[in-house]
């Protein structure tokens, strides 16, 4: 006869409440019950606050997925004897797929940088390069805001981090998720978790993080500054300018290549009016599928006994920190170029030089608007957003060409 | 092998001095980037510009195709006309009268003033 009991026992002893319960203070139990607690504290940021809810949401919900002991959707001792040199499965993606979870076979994607650089493509096809081809000048207040990314790096290393943890700490300052993901899944997998959550965050916290900073390093009548209009820049000149970009950029940084040719190449599907089917599937299946396979990938590496340290705090204040100075950067360089066009540039549009297109551009057009209603800074500010976007990518080739 | 660890320097313990050396030179590499790309594209503007400043050259007549045809005749200059309402002659190239009328309608209620006090010197059809 069915020994009832003897079934219930294995349930029991199966189940992860079991393995919570029997291993809460020896196998990290109470790790994995934090991270379900954060990762519903996630979920909460992302559905009610609106916090990023894209990618916040799968990043969340990976991250459930993953601290559910038993499961076996993400096994970090693969990827630690991937990355262990003389071990029998060093770089074997065939044991990461014959052996690894669901969660596991997702995170290839990143690993590889496939996700990243398909979310660039994305960026690319919806991005519109027309403001800053018609003032170009504004690659410039791209290039200042990339202050934080090195501020933050020199910061990480002066906390006891390694110069790879370091650079990938200080590119969460280029404002840019995919870019950030790209640097650390190359440099310091490890931190990826801590370091995408933390990148994202602060992107969704950008109207709250740079206005007091905008305000602080502006006067009242610089904010009112009216921009003159931007000059009509051809279909042509938009068509040329992906390809110039591309040869140009991958020339100078090597290491860039597979971000700037993928944004250039969704921005050339974008531009030239004859393969709008693929501009189109880049923009939104395409889009839309990778979101969920990077953001349920990067969740996966929030396991308990990674991201429970002291490192993940340390790297969620050099991340802010990274933030402010690089809108300060933006800031200070939106100030330069208003002395030097004698006050015809509003030093607003700097602080938008920090990537996350286009929330940082809306950010200076609605500071703008508040100390002078009739202002509409929005196009001039997207000149320095998409420079941010190149400006960020070149902060990160750079660092990926010193400690790759 | 990387630059730092060609030149000897350890990844893993990376002294605050030579922290602050990348860290100058990475920004400093990230402007220079982005200052080269600034002319390059300065110089493709002004090409374009210079492209689309330059005035539309007519076509050369086929000399061989119709030697019995008459002469072609030099270009008629473009017909003055007058701008009912506002002040002067308009030159109008390729451009109908009623479109010029209401293109001059809608400047003169977008900028808020009278016609009459408008002056319309000529008005051409940009064609791509």
């Amino acid at each position: 006869m069915i020994n009832i009991g003897e079934i219930l026992l294995n349930l029991w002893n199966d189940s992860g409440f079991a393995t919570i319960i029997s291993g809460f203070t020896a196998q990290g139990g109470w790790q994995n019950l934090v991270m379900i607690v954060i990762s519903c504290g996630l979920l909460y940021l992302a559905i009610v606050k609106k916090f990023e809810p894209l990618l916040l949401c799968g990043i969340a919900f990976g991250c459930l997925l993953t601290n559910l002991p038993g499961a076996g959707l993400y096994n970090q001792e693969l990827w630690t004897n991937f990355m262990t040199e003389g071990h029998a499965a060093y770089h074997s993606y065939g044991t990461i797929m014959r052996e690894g979870g669901l969660l596991d076979i997702f995170y290839i994607g990143v690993k590889t940088s496939l996700y990243p650089c398909l979310i660039f493509m994305g960026v690319g096809a919806m991005t519109d390069f027309g403001p800053l081809l018609s003032n170009p000048k504004s690659l410039l207040l791209g290039a200042a805001a990339q202050m934080g990314v090195f501020a933050a790096f020199f910061g990480a290393v002066c906390m006891g981090f390694t110069g790879a943890e370091a650079a990938s700490i200080g590119i969460i300052g280029g404002a840019d998720g995919p870019t950030a993901i790209f640097l650390t899944s190359q440099l310091a997998p490890h931190l990826l978790g801590a370091i995408a959550v933390a990148a994202y965050s602060y992107m969704a916290l950008i109207p709250m993080i740079q206005p007091p900073f905008m305000k602080l390093l502006t006067t009242p009548e610089q904010r009112k500054i009216k921009m003159v209009q931007t000059r009509q820049v051809s279909k042509t000149e938009k068509i040329v300018f992906p390809i110039v970009v591309t040869i140009f950029v991958a020339l100078l940084l090597p290491d860039t290549a597979p971000l700037i040719g993928c944004l250039m190449l969704g921005n050339l599907f974008k531009e030239t009016g004859v393969t709008e089917r693929l501009s189109d599937t880049v923009q939104n299946a395409l889009m839309n599928i990778v979101t969920i396979l990077l953001s349920t990938a990067v969740g996966a590496t929030m396991v308990g006994s990674n991201f429970l340290t002291g490192e993940t705090l340390k790297i969620i204040v050099l991340g802010v920190c990274a933030f402010i100075l690089s809108t300060c950067g933006g800031l200070l360089g939106g100030q330069v170029m208003y002395w030097a066009t004698k006050g015809k540039i509003n030093p607003l549009i700097g602080s938008a030089g920090v990537s996350a297109v286009p929330m940082a551009a809306r950010v200076a057009n609605k500071e703008g608007q508040k100390a002078n209603p009739s202002n509409f800074l929005l196009m001039h500010a997207m000149g320095p957003n998409v420079a941010g976007v190149i400006g960020s990518a070149i902060a990160a080739g750079f660092l990926l060409s010193v400690f790759g | 092998m990387t630059y730092l660890a060609a030149s000897g320097v350890s990844l893993d313990d990376i002294g605050i001095l030579d922290a602050g050396i990348v860290a100058l030179l990475g920004y400093a590499v990230v402007f220079f980037g982005l200052i080269l790309l600034m002319l390059v594209v300065m110089a493709l503007g002004k090409v374009f510009m210079a492209r689309q400043s330059r005035p539309v050259q007519k076509k050369a007549p086929a000399p061989a195709a119709a030697p019995a045809a008459a002469p072609v005749a030099a270009p008629a200059e473009a017909p003055v006309v007058a701008a009912p309402g506002s002040a002067g002659p308009v030159k109008l190239y390729d451009t109908p009268p009623k479109t010029a009328a209401m293109i001059m309608a809608i400047v003169a209620d977008q900028m808020g003033k009278p016609l009459n006090e408008l002056r319309f010197i000529s008005i051409k059809e940009v064609k791509d």
